[in-house]
């Protein structure tokens, strides 16, 4: 085998090896399309079809037996003067606006001190705050109705031991919303964890470096452990917001039902909950639609301001783009 | 509750690995006042954390005037909670649906989003990355625009009254789930499916034969978050099912409530033990699967 008679076949070799091999690629390729073709179908099915009829449907009205009529803008035009609009809006709103801080808070103070103790201790104490995440939430409304009792709860005993009166946190409307947050915080292991697995990212030489300036522990909190977590900071802040905008089960387990409704509470009448009542017990579909684009809009806008913010607050490693 | 082996291993001292750890190792004795309060605050916060299902369970033995007895401990032991709830209330059927829905709906979405997912991961195709931006907005869309079209196609479909619309949409992958799976296919080495490949597998044999086991773990978390999500939810079941004969456990509870805890006659007991009945299968899969939820957990946050 010499090199002068091998070349020119091996080249020729070589150059017809790579086109078949191109286009055995593109033939393996094409598979593909086979593999993501479940989402591609539940895409056009029940995302993008949805949308589309959502938004023809807001502009009807539908009572699901009968054809939709159209009625041009007559439910976006409802939905302003709809005190019961309003006042689902201000509800979220207000919620959220406690929901929100109080969960992050708590998360990252329970992630602060579990980054403190020993990786045996944070194990155990990581598992007892991720369990209520497992609780579905009908049972937290029960939950929620009993230990938040105004006479006989747990919650208002524990404060008469402090010689507290305790309020009544279900029937009140002034106390609902915050029973329902406090009750809420239940279920911040998800995001107590997110937040300590950052935590553990931080690199101990900042710290380091920190204390040889002399900073304190609540200086290298400031000025270390938040900038360098704030990516993940940010996606909690952003999803717990999204979630609190769309709170429904806990709220409308322990405050609405069907039937003889005797005991709605509309303190805690929600937007999703209004939502689902006028699509599925007063079969208002179109005005239904007309409510969930204001909520998508809502959403949007609210994300986007948390977006716009983040870009001046949020410190991302190595960020060169 | 720790997830080390049962079997006794000799004491090595851990490499300093972590930073945090080993800087507090070598603790100077008045900042160990700091370490004991960190404990003390954690076991309070544990306490608190754990309360309400002591509470719960605790309720569910005790005889019908003593459910707001405040103390841990019954007067009086009971198990006729549990008897009367089994009586009052069809839950073995709503259990045996639960459990149907449960694992179509997990195995389904685990299945169709891994394909989805390897899709995306491994090949190279014209359009992939809009087609996969579209997955990631998909993501950020609120449930509620989709709700209302979403019954109409079932209702449409004649599945309105049946378990199918509670798993149905499994069938074709979820974008959260093409998200977190994609996420650990990329990180598999490519040569492994060249090589493959070389060997003659087709495109379907390198997925189940080599990319599907060895992606296993990540499997297994998304099965276990699709069980939990299809165990506990409530708004669907109270969508689309109207018999109390095809309820799932969550929605025969809430049926349980409005009957028991605000109807005529309160029987607060029995809300509570079914709340117990409701609750404790997700407790008995935390304790099984609480590695991989919490690593999951840990994983999908930080990359989000």
């Amino acid at each position: 085998m010499t090199t002068s008679t091998a070349a020119p076949v091996r080249t020729q070799d070589v150059g017809r090896r790579t086109r078949r091999r191109s286009s055995l690629e593109r033939r393996y390729s094409r598979a593909a399309w086979w593999f993501i073709s479940p989402w591609l179908v539940g895409f056009l099915v029940f995302t993008a079809w949805p949308m589309i009829y959502s938004a023809y449907l807001s502009f009807t009205d539908y009572d699901v037996i009968n054809d939709p009529q159209l009625v041009g803008w007559a439910n976006y035009q409802e939905l302003f003067s709809d005190p019961k609009v309003a006042l689902a809006l201000q509800n979220t709103l207000v919620y959220a606006a406690l929901a929100v801080p109080a969960h992050i808070l708590l998360a990252l103070g329970l992630a602060l001190l579990l980054d403190q103790a020993s990786r045996r201790a944070s194990g155990f104490f990581r598992t007892a705050f991720f369990l209520p995440k497992m609780t579905p939430p009908v049972a937290i409304g029960v939950l929620l109705i009993l230990l938040f009792n105004g006479q006989r709860g747990a919650v208002n005993t524990v404060l008469g031991w402090f010689g507290i009166t305790g309020p009544a946190w279900t029937t009140d409307p002034a106390w609902v919303k915050p029973g329902l947050v406090l009750m809420g915080l239940w279920t911040v292991g998800s995001t107590v964890i997110i937040l300590l697995a950052a935590l553990r990212g931080v690199p101990t030489d900042l710290y380091d470096a920190a204390r040889v300036d002399g900073a304190g522990f609540w200086r290298r909190t400031r000025a270390v452990t938040l900038p360098m977590i704030s990516g993940p900071l940010f996606f909690v802040v952003v999803v717990n917001t999204i979630a609190a905008l769309q709170m429904f089960t806990e709220a409308y387990t322990a405050y609405f039902g069907s039937g003889n409704t005797t005991y709605s509470n509309d303190a805690a009448l929600f937007y999703v909950i209004y939502l689902f009542q006028q699509a599925f017990e007063f079969l208002h579909m179109g005005y239904a639609s007309a409510l969930a684009w204001l909520l998508f809009l809502v959403i949007m806008a609210i994300t986007g301001i948390q977006v716009l913010v983040s870009r001046r607050l949020v410190y991302y490693e190595g960020e060169a783009r | 509750m720790t997830t080390a082996p049962a079997v006794p291993t000799p004491v090595i001292e851990q490499p300093p690995t972590d930073g945090p750890r080993t800087r507090q190792r070598r603790v100077p004795p008045a900042r160990r006042v700091g370490r004991v309060l960190v404990v003390v605050a954690l076991l309070l916060a544990t306490a608190a954390f754990v309360y309400p299902f002591v509470w719960l369970l605790s309720a569910s033995f005790k005889p019908r005037g003593d459910v707001f007895d405040n103390r841990l401990w019954p007067r009086t032991w009971t198990f006729q909670n549990y008897l009367d709830v089994w009586q009052t209330a069809p839950m073995a059927t709503w259990l045996v649906n639960t459990v149907i829905v449960t694992v179509l709906a997990a195995t389904t979405v685990t299945a169709t989003s891994a394909m989805v997912a390897w899709g995306f991961a491994h090949f190279r195709f014209r359009g992939r990355n809009v087609l996969f931006g579209l997955v990631l907005a998909t993501m950020m869309l609120p449930g509620a625009v989709t709700m209302v079209p979403t019954y109409l196609i079932w209702k449409q479909l004649g599945f309105v009254g049946t378990l199918v619309p509670l798993w149905g949409q499994n069938l074709f992958a979820s974008a959260f789930y093409v998200f977190l799976l994609r996420q650990f296919f990329l990180a598999l080495p490519r040569e492994l499916f060249e090589a493959a490949r070389l060997d003659g597998a087709g495109p379907w044999r390198v997925f189940t034969r080599i990319a599907v086991p060895l992606c296993r773990p990540a499997l297994v978390l998304t099965l276990l978050f699709e069980v939990q999500a299809a165990w506990t939810d409530l708004m669907r079941p109270l969508i689309y099912l109207q018999d109390s004969s095809t309820f799932t456990v969550p929605r025969g509870l809430k049926a349980l409530l409005d009957q028991f805890g605000f109807g005529g006659e309160w029987h607060w007991e029995i809300v509570v033990t079914a709340s117990v009945i409701t609750t404790l299968p997700m407790i008995l899969l935390f304790f099984f699967g609480q590695k991989h939820f919490i690593q999951g957990i840990a994983t999908t946050g930080s990359k989000g």
